[in-house]
């Protein structure tokens, strides 16, 4: 049941993503390309799970490696995109 | 007493549910250029909520690997992300994407071995996570290695590569069929009674690592923003396929929501080329030797060269000028200078606007990044179906680095690789100054009769000195 529950949340985010996105302009594209992209990185979330969790040491180091890259991507990601969008002026 | 409910459950899940709201809000607040820098505020609110509120959970016991791993992977990000220069920033957008797609991919490893029963719908989850995740990890490191010139530009074709390719895909989907079920085929036939899940999950990493690399090696350079779209909308399904590996619904939503909005950008930029995105993968456009097919038997004639000085009294005379950005602008950091020629032809009294095809330069938007960050206004910015039903007005246009994107043979020669592609149709401007190195021909290998055309002027040199050169002109 709790899987069924999953996917129904996996189809009504897409079809949220899709009405979301559709509107976006294209002097846009590259944040919002940058943007969620660090949204991507909420694999952090499982990522933390793993590395601090009680379990062993291999998962542990797969882990935290995780936790690493996804860091890496949440962090670089959300600053690019706001470095990029300060720049995005009407005179 | 507080950390308690801190830990429940409940707190812990509608603290997830705001993280996804915050991610919704975020996204929608980046659909305008006034409110997107908020927007991705917003989303960083949320991103911080989610890691704050795991960090706070009962399942973790020890904190020192993971602070190592946030700090670590923090610093690395903001040093990438505040050094790098715009113009290479189709690399670094790739990197990330890549990394995303790794780190899921560990996520879900992670998971097998942490495992204490046997659950199909865990193993149909790490399987497709690593999966994805693994194609994403190496397909971006490639488009990476090819954008910042690392490996040569040029699709890489080889005989049997689409059967290979094919093969991989095969062999991965037996693959997991066998890692799922735990029915493994190798201990059926030769009794290789010691082949386990674990086994079969690195070759599964193999597979996909392979996969990732044979989808990505083909594309060529004009094609670059369909496949860096494409691999944001992995690195986003790979996170929501850890989703499932771990039954948590934010990875799923924000994962999700990424993976809509990579396909939208995917889609964009397939019609902007008027290409499928099939034939994007495996078309190896580029790669064929484009002469047979278009201008073999056609006259070409000579083309027009200029100097600055001639082009400086055709550009003080007009009083429309439209600046057509390509990726040589950005090859050649020309963007200031494109800018301050910009504002001086506005003193001068003409009416400027920059014409921004969606697949110019390496990825979508990229060309517009680049005019911010010359700050220039963004409202002045206009697509090509907003500006070529007034071409035949515009007095003068100034192509900077840019080939495809305004080639009339899109419109005029049928046996070309590009007919049908909607291109900013320049040529029918009074005049348009074309700046290029040399007549060598763009990065998809195709001719452009643009440049042998009565009307074109053709500006030799570095953009950047040619459009400097304009500058001092105005100036004196």
């Amino acid at each position: 049941m709790e899987m069924m529950l999953l996917l129904f949340v996996l189809v009504l985010s897409i079809f949220l993503g899709f009405e979301l996105i559709n509107k976006v302009p294209s002097t846009l594209h590259t944040p919002l390309m940058s943007g969620a992209n660090a949204i991507s990185g909420i694999t952090l979330v499982g990522a933390i799970l793993s590395s601090g969790g009680d379990s062993s040491s291999i998962t542990i180091t797969l882990g935290t490696i995780a936790v690493f890259l996804a860091s890496l991507n949440v962090v670089g990601g959300y600053l690019v995109t706001n470095r990029m969008l300060r720049m995005f002026k009407k005179k | 007493m507080i950390l308690e409910v801190f830990q429940n459950n409940t707190f812990i899940n509608l603290s997830y549910i705001l993280a996804s709201v915050l991610f919704i809000f975020g996204l929608k607040m980046l659909s305008s250029p006034d409110t997107a820098q908020r927007g991705n505020f917003v989303s960083s609110l949320g991103m911080l909520l989610a890691v704050v509120v795991t960090l706070l959970s009962k399942e973790i016991v020890s904190f020192q690997f993971i602070l190592l791993g946030l700090i670590g992977g923090g610093v690395v990000g903001a040093i990438a992300a505040l050094r790098i220069k715009m113009t290479s920033m189709p690399e670094l957008v790739a990197l990330l994407n890549g990394f995303g797609g790794a780190s899921s991919l560990l996520v879900a490893s992670a998971e097998l071995f942490a495992l204490t029963t046997s659950n199909l719908v865990a193993m149909i989850a790490i399987g497709i996570a690593t999966i994805i995740g693994g194609v994403t990890f190496s397909g971006s490191l490639i488009a990476f290695g090819k954008l910042s010139e690392i490996m040569p530009g040029k699709p890489y074709l080889f005989i049997g590569q689409k059967i290979l390719t094919a093969l991989v895909i095969l062999l991965l989907l037996l693959l997991l069929f066998q890692f799922c079920s735990g029915i493994f085929f190798a201990e059926i036939l030769f009794g290789f009674d010691w082949i386990n899940e674990q086994y079969a999950l690195i070759l599964l990493i193999a597979l996909s690592l392979l996969l990732g690399i044979l989808l990505a090696i083909p594309i060529g350079g004009a094609d670059m923003p369909v496949i860096i779209a494409l691999l944001n909308s992995y690195s986003g399904l790979a996170a929501c396929a850890a989703g499932f590996v771990i039954g948590n619904n934010v990875l799923i939503v924000a994962g999700s929501l990424v993976g809509a909005s990579g396909l939208i950008l995917t889609n964009i930029m397939c019609k902007a080329m008027n290409r499928s995105l099939l034939n994007v993968l495996f078309g190896g456009f580029g790669a064929t030797d484009s002469s047979s097919s278009s201008g073999e038997g056609k006259v070409q004639g000579d083309v027009n060269p200029i100097n600055i000085g001639d082009s400086y009294l055709i550009l003080e005379a007009a009083s429309s000028v439209l600046i057509v950005p390509g990726y040589g602008m950005a090859v050649s950091q020309a963007q200031h200078s494109v800018r301050e020629l910009g504002e001086l032809l506005q003193d001068n009294g003409c009416d400027v606007k920059y014409a921004i095809h969606p697949v110019a330069g390496r990825m979508p938007g990229h060309m517009n990044v680049l005019l911010a960050e010359a700050n220039v206004s963004y409202d002045v910015l206009v697509e090509p179906q907003d500006v070529n039903p007034i071409m035949d007005t515009i007095d003068a246009c100034i192509v900077i680095g840019a080939n495809d994107v305004v080639n009339p043979d899109a419109r005029e020669d049928e046996s070309s690789p590009i007919y049908g592609m909607p291109v900013i149709e320049v040529d029918r401007a009074k005049t348009v100054f074309v700046l290029k190195r040399s007549m060598a021909s763009g990065f998809a290998g195709i001719q452009n009769s643009l440049f042998f055309k009565q009307n074109t002027r053709m500006l030799f040199g570095d953009a950047k000195e040619s459009v400097s050169g304009l500058v001092s002109e105005f100036k004196s």
